[in-house]
């Protein structure tokens, strides 16, 4: 499945990143700590958090994840949608909270 | 091959430079992505340790044949009690980097995990330097 796909199914708002959109989502990891996701995402993962500035992108990209999905109808800070928008990472936002919006993206995945 | 960073004290907005351009260095060069993903997530967990930590530091990465020499040197506060500062979910972050999420203790876990050896020299009041190896 790729992150056009989840987005659509899901309503997710495009910050940024939109060139990304035809990644390949591999998997999804949730976490508001930054060396808990660099430690153990794996690449091509979609990264749930609430989260909104620029090192999150930074460490996106660094492990490689296929986007990064904004809870709770936060968003993305300016700095932050650059990088996206640089490294071709989507990042996306939704209105929900992390666990009913995970549970979502799990089933899409694994269905 | 060598290659050479300065590290700026609370500068968030550039964490993660130096092991980005790093991992770069290490890809072109055709080392097995397994290898470059433990660099990246050593490096960067030291990297940001300077930004949040230390006064500044310097990076230098020596890219050898068989695996890469990182030596993180900072002048800053130094590690009063090196085994609790290994030790998972101990953190002295202050409450602003930790609203950031970073400062969960994981940092010091992370590099040891990643690294093949990692030794740590540090003097309180002076500074901290790490010195990180792993072989490709």
């Amino acid at each position: 499945m790729t992150v056009r796909e989840i987005a659509e199914k899901l309503n997710l708002r495009v910050f940024s990143g939109a060139e990304g959109l035809d990644r390949e989502v591999s998997g999804g990891y949730v976490s508001d700590l930054l060396s808990d996701v660099m430690g153990f995402a794996k690449d091509g993962s979609v990264w749930v958090t609430l989260q909104t500035h620029k090192n999150v992108m930074a460490i996106a990209t660094l492990k490689e994840l296929a986007a990064v999905i904004i809870v709770k109808g936060f968003e993305p800070e300016d700095d932050a949608k650059e990088v996206s928008d640089e490294e071709g990472i989507p990042i996306l936002g939704s209105g929900e909270q992390t666990f009913e919006l995970a549970g979502r993206i799990y089933n899409l995945l694994n269905h | 091959m060598r290659l050479e960073y300065d590290v700026a004290a609370g500068d968030f907005t550039r964490a993660g430079f130096a092991s980005s351009s790093i991992k770069k260095a290490l890809k072109q060069l055709g080392v097995s992505p397994a290898v470059v993903k433990r660099v990246v997530i050593a490096v960067y967990e030291a990297e940001v340790n300077i930004v949040a930590h230390a006064n500044g530091g310097r990076i230098t990465a020596d890219i050898e044949p068989d695996g890469i020499n990182v030596v993180l040197a900072d002048t800053g506060p130094g590690i009063p009690d090196v085994e609790k500062a290994m030790q998972k979910g101990f953190s002295t972050a202050s409450k602003e980097v930790r609203e950031m999420g970073f400062g969960a203790g994981m940092g010091l876990p992370n590099i040891k995990e990643n690294a093949d050896s990692l030794r740590i020299e540090t003097e309180v009041g002076k500074g901290t330097t790490l010195y990180i190896y792993i072989k490709f």
